[in-house]
């Protein structure tokens, strides 16, 4: 059509607007495209990485019992984090002051005190408490046990990773439950509940909704920070891929093993996180809907999507 | 309790937010199956002393009684002892409380906002606080929509819900606070329509309300608040018809 006159021109409700033009995607994804190709042919072409060694260390029986170690460390530390987590946000915001003051020093000391120490610690406890025992202080004992027998790599582990967790699941949560509007409580209030039955039965369900992403974002650090328990010589999945390399010296197809398991584990983690979401939401539990929904934004549109929600 | 004992008794109750003093010396009385609105301008008190009421607020001085019964405190020999939350929860259970914003639980349906407190707080069986709440939502008109989240439902719709919520505890006293003023003009009706049933079947109320054919039609008692006093009380015929205070004139003048 090119240069018309405006007397020449079709009817404005017969015709569609071209849809606004966007070159500067085009442009990246072009050399996003190039960077991707050159690394993948770095990875391909280099003989150092030795794929045929991966291949066959990835199903091993060592890697996967270290891969299932990962799994079992990073699942209890995180409900036992959460666990602790929650009844320290709820001692956060209690009117007592004794459980204030309580549930602050316990945050303050495990958020300041890195976890690779803590592991170090929680492990040569022996060495400060010989025995545990319950009874009666200064009474009779029950039972009793040397530290020793108690205190394996394995205890040591969770005890170190859960309670770092505990600090952090617990400021997380409470901001959670700040979030729950007064009106909330206040309903629950008036309809007779207690302040237990308000928050097992109003708050902390609704507060939940809102911690599920944070809960899956933590659950993702976790899986990674279990690799600190090499240092207690328990065979996860870093150590175990070390154990194998430092006998074999193929140093870095081992590294790769771990990492694609890592990675494997986190994509995991992803899209059950946003399964979840998309649960609790009630929003469609289709596939397609939960997979588009990892890589929406909808910051710029303008739009409301739904008139209410 | 006496028959000369009125169901809910206000004495003297004061109350201030650091130096600003929002209750002076209230006294009220409500018998059994009034229903008394108060009326305000902005400001005046009108929503504290309803939360005084089910010590939502705790008053400065003075006390509250229902059915005779000191609320929020209680005696033991010659002392007073203040309630916990707990022990209030059980005095709570007996005025029911509807809010100018509704406060549905939104991760519930209409039914599990309904059927939530009758189980929790009064252990009913799921089944029978089932079948009372479906009662319930058909009395205010929201059988049909017994199964949709709060966001699914208009303003009146909710605010419907919230008063099946309150009734779903067969409290003896109901407090309304603005029940219609955060609902578009053409959904006020459908939710008066429900207050004045409740009316009719007998059920004592205390609502503050900005509408005044509501007031006028309906209620036993006017109440006229300003500054944290009551200024002029009575049936609505005489305060609405005949203001003997300047500041009822003015304030009548201003919302009829
Ligand atoms: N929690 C609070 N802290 C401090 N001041 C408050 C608080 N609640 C109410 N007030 C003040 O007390 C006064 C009375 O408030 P109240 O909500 O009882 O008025 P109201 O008559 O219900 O007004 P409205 O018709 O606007 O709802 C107002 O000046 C208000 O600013
Ligand atoms: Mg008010």
């Amino acid at each position: 059509m090119g240069q018309s006159s405006p007397s020449s021109r079709p009817d404005i409700h017969a015709t569609r607007p071209v849809p606004v033009r966007h070159p500067a995607r085009w442009i990246g994804g072009a050399a996003l495209f190039l960077f991707v190709f050159l690394f993948v042919r770095l990875l391909v072409t280099n003989e150092n990485l030795q794929w045929p060694v991966v291949a066959h260390y990835m199903l091993s029986p060592e890697i996967l019992k270290g891969l299932g170690r990962t799994l079992l460390l990073t699942f209890l530390a995180m409900i036992f984090g959460l666990a602790i987590g929650v009844v320290l946000a709820v001692m956060r915001l209690s009117s007592n002051p004794v459980f204030r003051a309580a549930s602050w020093l316990w945050i303050w000391f495990f958020r300041g005190v890195p976890p690779l120490v803590q592991l170090v610690f929680w492990y040569n406890l022996a060495l400060l408490i010989p025995t545990v025992s319950i009874g009666i202080p200064f009474g009779p004992q029950f039972w009793e046990a040397s530290t020793n027998q108690l205190i394996t790599p394995f205890s040591a582990a969770i005890l170190g990773l859960a309670l770092t967790e505990s600090a952090y699941a617990s400021e997380m949560i409470r901001a959670g439950i700040q979030a729950i509007s007064v009106g909330q409580t206040e309903a629950a209030a008036t309809l007779g509940m207690t302040r237990a039955q308000i928050l097992r039965r109003i708050v902390l369900p609704q507060a939940l909704r809102i911690l599920i992403p944070p809960i899956g974002n933590d659950t993702i650090s976790m899986l990674k920070f279990t690799s600190l328990v090499s240092v207690l010589a328990l065979p996860d999945l870093l150590y175990s891929a070390q154990m194998i390399y430092s006998r074999t010296y193929q140093t870095i197809p081992l590294l790769i093993v771990a990492t694609i398991w890592y990675l494997i584990l986190s994509t995991v983690l992803t899209f059950a996180e946003h399964y979840i979401e998309h649960r609790l939401n009630g929003r469609p539990l289709a596939l397609s809907a939960v997979l588009s929904s990892l890589f929406k934004s909808k910051f710029w549109s303008l739009r409301r999507h739904e008139a209410r929600s | 309790m006496t028959a000369a004992t009125p169901l809910l008794k206000v004495e003297r109750l004061s109350k201030s937010f650091g130096t600003h003093q929002v209750l002076r010396n209230i006294d009220l009385a409500i018998e059994a199956g009034e229903v008394m609105c108060i009326v305000g301008p902005s400001g005046s008190g009108k929503s504290t002393l309803l939360r005084c009421l089910n010590y939502l607020e705790t008053p400065d001085s003075g006390a509250v009684f229902l059915a005779g019964e000191p609320v929020g405190v209680r005696w033991r020999g010659a002392t007073l002892y203040e309630m916990s939350f707990n022990e209030l929860a059980v005095q709570r259970q007996r005025m029911g409380m509807v809010f100018q914003s509704f406060n549905l639980f939104p991760h519930k349906t209409a039914l599990e906002n309904v059927i939530e407190a009758p189980i929790v707080v009064k252990r009913k069986k799921k089944a029978e606080a089932i079948t009372e709440a479906e009662a319930l939502l058909e009395k205010v008109g929201l059988a049909d929509r017994a199964h949709y989240y709060p966001r699914q439902l208009s303003g009146g719709q909710q605010q419907r819900v919230a008063i099946a919520r309150s009734l779903a505890m067969q409290p003896a006293l109901m407090l309304f606070d603005e029940p219609t003023s955060a609902l578009d003009p053409e959904l006020v009706g459908e939710v008066l329509a429900v207050m004045r049933a409740l009316a009719e079947d007998g059920m004592t109320m205390v609502v503050v309300t900005h509408e005044m054919s509501f007031a006028r039609d309906v209620a036993d008692h006017l109440v006229f608040m300003d500054q944290g006093v009551i200024v002029e009380e009575g049936h609505p015929r005489d305060v609405l018809r005949h203001p003997r205070h300047s500041r009822t004139k003015a304030f009548l003048a201003r919302v009829i």
